[in-house]
């Protein structure tokens, strides 16, 4: 185990993690002003509506197909009696429309951050950075899935020292990888036998996670699911121990006290 | 029964001259920043007119506002919780920076650099968001006293049915109202309902509608939920920003600045006192003519010993009551019924009222033989230059008896006081014809005509009374602590003590104990339930 390789699969994952945990505490105890999807359909929306909706609904499948090859163990798919054909088959069309589509859209969306003066003028480093970085981890996932399944896999094309032989398979292999360094018991030796192209997607993986908590990509951490349980309209009272109070004996049937001056005792 | 207060506004638009004064000291005031340059929190429109942003009350195209469901229960007419999560990634209705337009500055530094030359150096007009130079083709209150009326005013969606026949921009037949616009900080607020984050809210004690600016995670169906487009996004901070009904000002006592300095002195704020719990039923009355009337029925009396009586139970105090009683909205808005509500039809129960234009008769001023008796105008009210259909389609959804009714009101006032001033002796028929006692009509033309500053606004400042017990628990409670939501650190040390706040807590404690109740527990949140319970609070309001 050389010393890259020991950067490469413990170290810099581990502070790409720190950097993710650290910095989004305290992004969210310091910094909730700036918390924000920091959406720009105010000032343009025609292109926005296909960048948008392509990247988002291509990246959630994407996750989820991430979820399905690297956290969830290949001994599961076996136990179940899930075949490996049927994995691959599936993996190999999922992966290409969710890419596909992710692709798509954050290639809208850099288009127009750059293209679109309005939107450039006012543009962050860190936000050409993140849409940058996004483009470039969706291209080379979507390489590795167009590469190893169909390339290589399916046309039996020359590459599969770069791409991944048809016999490789990342779910014996990046999986338990990437499970080891959750247990804090890392194991770089199970990254010796992937191929290039997979490796230049997790690293680059990885610098996204870094930059993740001061970014707009905080914002994914928002999906407002508390809008499903709540009612429409809410009040906030300037003594909300008090409107509790008030609201809790009116609940339990009984009149609550008037107020004899000011709203100043319950 | 449920009493709250509410905070309201009338503004008489018999005597707006459209000077805009309210809507640039609003802005010095609060918009005059990078990405709220665009923001008008105050404006006035020229009507008729597509006004500001574009035809915002075009609610085919914006879909704001609510509307009756097939079940006849009240729904967003943007769609409902499910539908809008599913579509968070892009929000259609969202109206663009053009359709409010683009915010512009001048190169001014070429006044001054420019080298001697055979003309005058021009300041050029560029974007304030691109930089780029701009050709004006679209700016604030662009349609200013009709200007491009024959082009862009055919487009207000309040002209519609008979009166696109009816309504020309010919020069001699042409008319004009202005309609000066602040958010409505409604009973029933759409924005409100629309937000995801829940980072909107209504005041409690006075109904003020707020954005949480560090809650706020800026997915804008606010600024779409909005019917009157009050709501704005900020392009720079990436959150919403309203009016706010200068709270600052109001906690205080004082008018908000748009009122303070409108040099016509045609608003009017006070408190009114509603029933809560009145407010989803009223706003779900099937036909449209008649949500005037259920918003209306939903306001209490503040004369009314019983009604007095409920909001000392329900958390009002004593001198908001009073404030109540003497508030200008309360007979403005409901016991005359001349301030009329901006747009029934949006369901959203609006708390600014306008009291309708009188404008030149037409027909007077072409056939003078027709009008035999100038003492007897209504039926000059059909003949005015507004017709009686337009004011009816943005102040009482078309309908129009409403709006004579209101025009024939202050009419029969005028008469009936220039009867009084000429000979000494009012005419009670003209009252009476109206409906209104002697005693009502002199009470409205001085409401109407000289009524001083503490007449106009009837503001009791807000009790604060806890305010430093709230600041002494800043820090100290909160999601963070271990233990979760509901959890507190203690609050203070021996060193740092605040003593006023323990004076407070023991008076607190010494009074609940007198009255036989639990003592309170001055941390913020008693357990998680109370957190959850304050964070959900409308559900048990069920509004």
């Amino acid at each position: 185990m050389s010393l890259l390789d020991n950067f490469l699969w413990v170290i810099w994952p581990y502070l790409a993690m720190a950097s993710f945990v650290i910095g989004h505490v305290f992004r969210y105890r310091w910094d909730q002003f700036g918390w924000t999807s920091e959406s720009s359909e105010l000032l343009e929306k025609r292109m926005l509506v296909w960048g948008s909706i392509l990247f988002h609904w291509g990246i959630i499948l994407a996750f989820f197909g991430h979820v399905m090859g690297i956290i969830i163990p290949i001994q599961f798919y076996h136990a179940i009696g899930f075949k490996d054909p049927w994995y691959e088959l599936l993996s190999l069309w999922a992966g290409t429309i969710a890419g596909a589509a992710a692709l798509i859209g954050i290639l809208i969306i850099n288009i127009r951050r750059w293209f679109v003066r309005r939107l450039r003028t006012h543009t962050e480093n860190m936000k050409f950075a993140i849409d940058a970085l996004l483009l470039i981890v969706i291209a080379i996932g979507l390489i590795v899935t167009l590469g190893y399944r169909i390339w290589v896999g399916l046309l039996n094309m020359p590459g599969g020292a770069f791409f991944g032989q048809p016999e490789f398979d990342y779910r014996p292999t990046i999986g338990p990888w990437f499970r080891s360094l959750f247990s804090f018991a890392p194991d770089p030796n199970l990254m010796a036998p992937v191929p290039p192209v997979f490796k230049i997607h997790i690293l680059f993986a990885f610098l996204l996670f870094f930059l993740w908590p001061y970014s707009h990509l905080v914002h994914v951490w928002s999906v407002p699911l508390g809008y499903l349980r709540r009612s429409y309209i809410q009040y906030r009272s300037s003594n909300p121990r008090l409107s509790l109070a008030r609201d809790r004996m009116r609940r339990e049937g009984k009149k609550p006290p008037k107020v004899e001056r000011a709203r100043r005792v319950e | 029964m449920r009493v709250k207060a509410q905070i309201a506004m009338v503004m008489n638009l018999d005597k707006c001259i459209g000077c805009h004064t309210c809507s640039v000291t609003c802005k010095n005031v609060w918009t005059n920043r990078e990405g709220a340059e665009y923001m008008w929190w105050n404006d006035v429109e020229t009507k008729p007119g597509v006004g500001y942003p574009k035809e915002w009350e075009n609610q085919e195209k914006w879909r704001g506002g609510w509307k009756l469901g097939e079940d006849g229960k009240l729904e967003l007419k943007a769609g409902g919780k499910l539908w809008k999560l599913a579509n968070i990634f892009y929000n259609r209705d969202l109206p663009t920076i053009d359709d409010y337009y683009e915010p512009w500055t001048y190169d001014y530094e070429t006044l001054t650099s420019a080298k001697p030359s055979a003309h005058q150096p021009v300041a050029r007009p560029h974007s304030q968001i691109s930089g780029e130079e701009l050709d004006l083709k679209w700016g604030p209150n662009w349609e200013d006293d009709l200007a491009g009326a024959p082009e862009s005013a055919p487009r207000d969606p309040n002209i519609r049915e008979e009166l696109e026949e009816q309504i020309r921009f010919e020069y001699e037949r042409v008319f004009m109202m202005y309609v000066p616009r602040i958010c409505e900080h409604c009973l029933n607020p759409s924005c409100v309902a629309s937000c995801p984050s829940g980072a909107m809210y209504k005041r409690e004690e006075d109904g003020i509608v707020l954005v949480d600016q560090e809650q706020c995670r800026g997915w804008r169906y606010c600024a779409s939920g909005c019917p009157y487009k009050k709501v704005y996004f900020n392009w720079h901070t990436g959150k919403a920003e309203k009016c706010t009904f200068c709270y600052p000002r109001i906690e205080a006592g004082m008018p908000t600045i748009c009122s303070e300095t409108c040099v016509g002195r045609l608003r009017y704020i006070g408190l009114v006192l509603y029933d809560a719990d009145a407010v989803e039923e009223a706003a779900s009355v099937a036909d449209e003519k008649e949500l005037l009337d259920a918003q209306r029925s939903v306001f209490l009396d503040p004369g009314d010993p019983a009604v007095r009586e409920q909001a000392r139970f329900d958390g009002v105090p004593e001198d908001w009551i009073e404030a109540a009683r003497r508030s200008p909205i309360y007979p403005l808005a409901i016991e005359w019924g001349i301030g009329l509500p901006l747009h029934p039809e949006y369901r959203t129960l609006p708390m600014v009222w306008y009291v309708p234009p009188l404008s030149p008769v037409m027909k007077l001023f072409e056939d003078p033989e027709d009008a035999a008796d100038p003492d007897d105008v209504f039926p000059a009210i059909e003949e005015m230059r507004i017709p009686v259909k337009y004011l009816a389609n943005i102040l009482s959804a078309g309908d129009e008896e409403v709006i004579r009714d209101v025009l024939k009101r202050l009419v029969a006032m005028r008469g009936y006081m220039r009867e009084k001033n000429l000979s000494g002796e009012a005419d009670d028929k003209a009252a009476a014809s109206v409906g209104m006692s002697p005693r009502q009509m002199e009470r409205m033309f001085r409401l109407l005509a000289i009524a001083k500053y503490d007449e106009r606004y009837v503001i009791p400042p807000a009790h604060r009374e806890f305010a430093h017990e709230l600041e002494a628990q800043q820090g100290t409670c909160g999601l963070e602590f271990a233990g979760g939501p509901g959890s507190c650190a203690s609050a203070a040390t021996d060193s740092g003590r605040n003593e006023a706040f323990y004076a407070q807590k023991e008076d607190l404690e010494r009074e609940a104990e007198r009255r036989g109740m639990q003592r309170p527990n001055v941390n913020f949140f008693r357990s998680k339930a109370d957190f959850e319970a304050f964070h959900l609070k409308g559900k048990e309001a069920g509004a």
